[in-house]
């Protein structure tokens, strides 16, 4: 059996595939499919400090070999989570990252971090600086698309916690590792990339768009392409390690990122078409490595040839 | 609220084919599925085995046969083309069953009202299947004659059917909700619940009248979903109580609930 323990900061993971924020609600909707223990970690919908009701329905629309979302960060705020989540979640045995973000920046990051540092359960910190779905924000600028911000926001964060910090990216970026390196500079111990890209579909009779946001962050199998290749530009750039994501649908999907030099992956909307894509890749790896004769996931990471 | 437990499993399929100009009717095996099954509840279905179209379709269970699932479908776009062309012996991808589905009465009703537009006949002959035992009026709108479906199975059930078409082309010419005034206007017993399922409109309207006639009724709502189990808050319908998951808290929800 090849080796698929992998670290993120203090984080240490069994194996390297988790499932991403907002695409595995709070794991308890997966529990009649897979046996959730097998996991790496589980990235849990995001987090703010006050409950949010979500945005205006219809809040998805299927794109070519796509989906388009606008959720709106829906979820019951910190205090229910809590109370209400977390001890179900602690059940299962696995790592919990607890993904937050904030209508006030960075101060409600500051004051989320502060609740959850002091819990035992959660094992590590996403910080979701890119979701595109936010309606008070619309037309901002996200703080992932500022590296000034971004660095200021993590550290302000890393101040107060000792536990892992890892940032979430936002694709919607002229150079994302600027973005990863302000992130690491500050004190990031690792980057989650990427966030849906910012899309827009449009009901041609109707002359309207198909969600009631208008725009939505697209994910799934169609930005793939877009998000491997931000995954190996960001390696080349920064030594904390990388979760990628963006339609990690099977195993030779998420082969594609560890190649590109992500430490491990995320399955995102793949958990709604197959919801046992996840232990499917977990075991998928293990024969890859096998088969190659590796034996140790981490192998992958800079074996990338490439012409020149 | 009952916790079922969901499976996701190949099901053959055993017969697929067209019962009027775009509908069709498909009956596959699910063993899982066997006694979990309440009437309103659906099943999500992967119509392709690549990224083509990406989403899994929801289809409610239209009939329930030992072990067999039967559904009942209008071809609308990709998927449901896809899944007309699946032929018997070949296997779908299916999870199941999803959803609350309707509220039972715990002693036969001396008369329950079912109201269709078009295509939510599907759901309801299930219903009619479990209700037998009470008296049961079942009233079917569409466009027109064409779009009428299942008005055999309700009658096989014995239950009384009444058709509206919005040209006149059967029965009464006017939307469904029309006649459903209209009836209960003249009906010395009134019924102890609406069930409802069809377009948006006609289950606002259905939602007024019951209202208005102090009436429970119970509809089962559409909305696009990409999961289908819970997991992704994109199904949301506003309510009394806030944004619900259709799929999960739902489909069927008290008309009475609904902020339209
Ligand atoms: C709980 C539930 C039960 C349903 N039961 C039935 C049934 O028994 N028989 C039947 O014919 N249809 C039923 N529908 C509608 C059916 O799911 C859609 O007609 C079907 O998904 C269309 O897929 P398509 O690819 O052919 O159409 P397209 O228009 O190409 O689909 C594009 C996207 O929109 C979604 N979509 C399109 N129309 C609807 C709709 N009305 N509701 C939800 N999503 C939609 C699709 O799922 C897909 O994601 C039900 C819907 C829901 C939510
Ligand atoms: C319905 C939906 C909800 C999401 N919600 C969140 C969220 O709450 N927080 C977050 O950081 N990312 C969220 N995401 C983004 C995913 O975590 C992931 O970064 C993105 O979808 C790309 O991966 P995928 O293509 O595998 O889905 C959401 C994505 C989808 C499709
Ligand atoms: S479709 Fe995902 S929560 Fe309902």
């Amino acid at each position: 059996m090849a080796n698929l323990n992998i670290s993120i900061g203090k984080l240490k993971l069994k194996n390297p595939v988790m499932v991403a924020s907002g695409t595995f609600g709070y794991a308890e909707e997966f529990s009649d499919f897979i046996d959730l223990k097998k996991l790496g970690a589980i990235v849990t919908k995001t987090i703010t400090l006050r409950p949010r009701q979500g945005n205006a329905a219809p809040r998805t629309c299927e794109t070519p070999a796509g989906l388009l979302n606008s959720i709106g960060l829906e979820n019951p705020g910190v205090d229910k989570f809590i109370k209400d989540k977390l001890p179900v979640l602690k059940e299962y045995h696995v790592p919990i990252i607890v993904s937050i973000a904030s209508e006030r920046d960075p101060e409600e990051f500051v004051e989320l971090t502060h609740r959850l540092d002091r819990i035992k359960e959660v094992a590590a910190i996403e910080l979701n600086i890119s979701c595109p779905n936010i309606r008070e924000k619309k037309g901002k600028r996200l703080i992932s698309q500022d590296a000034l911000a971004t660095h200021g926001l993590v550290k302000a964060v890393r101040k107060i916690t000792n536990k892992t910090l890892i940032t979430k990216l936002t694709p919607n970026v002229t150079d994302i590792t600027e973005i990863a390196l302000a992130a690491e500079s500050a004190g990031s111990d690792g980057l989650a990339l990427i966030n849906t890209l910012a899309g827009m579909i449009i009901d041609i009779e109707k002359r309207r768009p198909k969600i009631a946001m208008a725009s939505g962050g697209l994910s799934g199998p169609a930005i793939r392409p877009v998000a491997v290749r931000m995954v190996w530009e960001v390696h080349q750039k920064v030594k904390i390690p990388l979760i990628g994501m963006g339609g990690v649908s099977d195993t030779r999907s998420a082969l594609e990122f560890f190649l590109a030099g992500a430490t491990a992956v995320a399955v995102g909307t793949a958990n709604f078409i197959n919801p046992k894509t996840s232990v499917e890749i977990i075991a998928g790896i293990g024969k890859y490595l096998c088969k190659t004769n590796l034996k140790d996931i981490k192998a992958l990471q800079n074996s990338l040839k490439i012409n020149g | 609220m009952p916790s079922n437990k969901l499976f996701q499993f190949k099901a053959k399929v055993i017969a697929n084919k067209r019962v009027g100009k775009n509908y069709f009717h498909c009956i596959f095996s699910a063993h899982s599925l066997r006694q979990a099954v309440r009437p309103g509840q659906f099943v999500e279905i992967k119509v392709s085995a690549g990224p083509e179209p990406l989403l899994r379709r929801p289809f409610s269970i239209h009939r329930m046969k030992g072990a067999n699932v039967e559904i009942l479908y209008e071809l609308v776009g990709k998927g449901t083309e896809l899944l007309s062309q699946k032929g018997a012996g070949e296997y779908l991808d299916v999870i199941g069953p999803l959803g609350n589905g309707f509220t039972l009465p715990l002693t036969p009703y001396p008369l329950s009202l079912l109201v269709a537009g078009g295509m939510g006949v599907a759901p309801l002959v299930y219903l009619a299947e479990i209700l037998k035992r009470s008296k049961i009026l079942v009233l079917i709108g569409a466009q027109s004659k064409s779009g009428i479906i299942c008005e055999k199975e309700f009658k096989d059930l014995g239950c009384s059917v009444k058709i509206a078409t919005d040209d006149g082309s059967c029965g009464f010419r006017g939307k469904v909700t029309e006649l459903l005034s209209n009836i209960l206007v003249t009906m010395d017993c009134r019924p102890a619940t609406i069930y409802a399922c069809g377009p948006r409109p006609m289950l606002k309207a259905v939602a007024e009248i019951a209202q208005k006639e102090n009436i429970p009724a119970q509809i089962s709502l559409e909305e696009h979903m990409a999961c289908g189990i819970g997991a992704c808050l994109g199904c949301a319908v506003n309510t009394r109580a806030g944004y619900k998951r259709v799929c999960k808290d739902g489909p069927v929800f008290g008309a009475e609930e609904i902020i339209w």
